[in-house]
């Protein structure tokens, strides 16, 4: 494993930037609680949600698909949960099973709609991101009057599910375990087994892989269901914790999981990519989001860094990839 | 090749340098609010979250009372808000400013529920909180020491009875912050009142993004029986002031509105809005940094659970006395 080899791989520019990131937040924010535990948890609480939300959305661009219906299924699934409890009386496992077969239902909707009628997934999913966002708000309304429901903790399973989704292991969020976790099984999964494999093989060379009787519809139509899922478990995340959902959770969610993945190497044309890579962009999107309140800046200006740390590390990562590739010649 | 890679490579030190000099920009201004003295760790540090979109005019008012009081009281204010209404971004940001360990902590609860975990780490590392404009109601259970603002219930109902004696008897009521406690309280008082006056409206949700969406929406909805226009913040009333004209129905359709600006209060005073319902939220901004200096130099506190800022009504008679103090930003 040589030092070229190294770089070459996808998740190089990613980690250079998080390393940069870390460094130059210690040094301009290290005396005002960025280095604290505290501090350090609350942008890792940032980065899990984000990064289990990444992580399946690079296994959909390396098969070459986008979903960008995730913002509002996080909305949906959250309200559903909240809907089924309050106002039915569910016990809270009961709500986050029927959020979770709603989601199911979305993502196998998005699979056999981008499959059956060869439309581009970024446009299929747009337009159930819309009807997404609007069924939830309108539902809400006409079942509750109002477009925040609160009081789960009332629900009956609270708080076994809380110690689950929203419990704390010192000052750190479970969520983090749960990120970690997913990451190792999505990294196994594509580096080691047969389907990991095809994912590769339907984003990279999708009319090859037809013709070697690779199973291409089916392998999209479950990538779609695991980040409608991954949504899913999202919003049962932040319902748990913040012990109640409004209907613009997840808002805007979608763009920040691709930029995530595109962060870690994964390329927009599907083919090539890294689950690491896609958490590590996660990472260092907490990082950069919560450094500019410890540097005490106003937050009018995260997006300038946000936007400028995206162009540095993608750039970072193309010109390494090219100095290797020289390299090898 | 080798030469394509060096102009890479100088691009990214460029990239690089106008970062850095970028925040080198943003650090000066994110102090700009304290006074030039070199001793800023002695002095107190007060951390302001609040949920205002930086589309809304009405929270620029609320931080030009923010940085005055800074300046008067010499203290240190940091000032954040997420991009979007987004209660988990802003619980994080208030994670965040916990961390730092501020002398006194300035927010606003749109959603009482889902700030509570935040607001219970504030607690715990015992800093002192007063809540300002939104989520009065569960301010003394979250912990604050005080709320500064108005009633949104009470407010509302107060707009919709006058606009009911103004004969409004079909009426919406615009809301262009979806998930607000609020705004649902504001149009939920405000139906109450229309209803009670045997009247009837419905709730009319809008994107407070787009100006265009709020426009063509309320013009939609703007139907031949409809005859009162209630609108939750300035922007949303100037769609609504754009959107009666081009429908024909600007003097038959009422029209009112919450808070101010500068262009609402010309409507006001041209008669083409009824009344403005005012909060004075340049008190919400400037009595908390004061009152919390106060209390971290001194330990002394009024002996209130609230200090009511509104609803106070500026209509045709008074409201060119209020332009100028709107145009400065103070009203």
């Amino acid at each position: 494993m040589s030092v070229r080899k190294w770089l070459s791989r996808p998740e190089f520019g990613v980690v250079a930037a998080v390393v940069a990131a870390w460094l130059f937040f210690a040094v301009t924010a290290g005396d005002s609680g960025f280095l604290t535990l505290s501090g350090t948890a609350s942008y890792l609480a940032i980065a899990a949600e984000l990064g289990l939300l990444a992580v399946p959305v690079a296994l959909l661009m390396i098969a070459g698909e986008f979903d960008l219906s995730i913002g509002s299924t996080i909305a949906a699934s959250g309200m559903t949960v909240a809907l089924c409890t309050t106002e039915l009386g569910w016990p809270l496992w009961a709500g986050i099973a029927a959020a979770a077969a709603l989601s199911a239902c979305v993502g196998l909707v998005n699979g056999l709609i981008v499959t059956r009628t060869r439309l581009p997934s970024f446009i299929v999913t747009l337009g159930t991101l819309f009807i997404l966002a609007g069924g939830t708000i309108g539902t809400t309304r006409l079942i509750t009057g109002r477009t925040q429901v609160g009081g789960l903790e009332d629900a009956g399973g609270f708080g076994a599910a809380q110690k689950l989704f929203a419990g704390q292991i010192g000052p750190f969020s479970i969520t983090l375990l749960w990120w970690v976790g997913l990451t190792a099984l999505a990294t196994w999964v594509l580096v080691h087994t047969r389907p990991g494999n095809w994912i590769f093989a339907v984003g990279g060379a999708p009319d090859a892989a037809r013709r070697l009787g690779i199973p291409v519809d089916r392998v999209k139509i479950l990538l779609f269901m695991t980040t409608a899922l991954a949504a899913c478990l999202v919003a049962t995340f932040q319902t748990v914790q913040f012990r109640g959902t409004d209907v613009l959770r997840g808002t805007g969610k979608e763009l920040e999981a691709i930029l995530a993945a595109v962060l870690g190497g994964t390329l927009l044309t599907g083919g090539r990519g890294s689950v690491v890579g896609a958490a590590c962009g996660a990472l260092l999107f907490g990082m950069v989001q919560q450094g500019i309140v410890f540097s005490g800046v106003d937050s009018d200006w995260y997006k300038v860094f946000l936007g400028a740390v995206l162009i540095l590390a993608v750039l970072l990562n193309s010109s390494v990839q090219t100095r290797a590739a020289e390299a090898r010649r | 090749m080798n030469r394509e890679f060096s102009v890479r490579r100088s691009a990214l030190w460029r990239v690089l340098g106008c970062l850095l000099a970028l925040f080198a920009a943003a650090c000066g201004r994110g102090e700009r609010a304290s006074a030039t003295t070199r001793d800023s760790r002695e002095r107190p540090r007060i951390a302001v979250v609040t949920h205002g979109q930086a589309s809304d005019p009405f929270w620029s008012v609320v931080k030009n009372g923010i940085d005055q009081a800074a300046k008067d009281m010499g203290v240190t204010v940091t000032y954040q808000a997420p991009q979007a209404f987004d209660m988990v971004a802003m619980s994080r940001l208030i994670d965040a400013e916990v961390a730092r360990k501020p002398d006194g902590l300035i927010i606003s609860m749109p959603d009482p529920a889902a700030l509570a975990r935040s607001l219970q780490a504030a607690r715990d590392a015992g800093i002192p909180i007063i809540t300002i404009n939104a989520g009065g109601e569960e301010a003394r259970k979250m912990g604050a020491l005080l709320h500064i603002g108005q009633s949104e219930y009470d407010a509302g109902k107060a707009g919709g009875e006058r606009l009911a004696r103004a004969g409004v008897r079909h009426a919406i009521c615009v809301n262009h912050e979806v998930g607000n406690v609020s705004q649902d309280e504001r149009c939920r008082g405000f139906l109450d009142a229309l209803t009670k006056a045997g009247g009837e409206g419905r709730v009319l949700s809008v994107n407070a993004a787009s100006p265009t969406d709020m426009q063509q929406k309320i013009l939609a909805a703007t139907r031949p029986e409809v005859d009162g226009v209630f609108t939750l913040g300035p922007a949303a009333a100037r769609a609504a002031l754009a959107a009666l004209p081009s429908a024909n129905r600007l003097g038959t359709t009422k029209l009112a509105t919450f808070d101010l600006s500068p262009e609402i209060l010309a409507a006001v005073r041209d008669g083409q809005i009824l009344f403005a319902i005012d909060q004075q939220q340049y008190l919400q901004g400037y009595l908390a940094i004061v009152l919390l200096t106060q209390y971290a130099q001194h330990g002394v506190l009024p002996a209130a659970e609230a200090i009511p800022t509104g609803p106070s009504f500026v209509t045709r008679e008074n409201a060119a006395a209020v332009i100028d103090a709107s145009k400065k930003g103070i009203r």
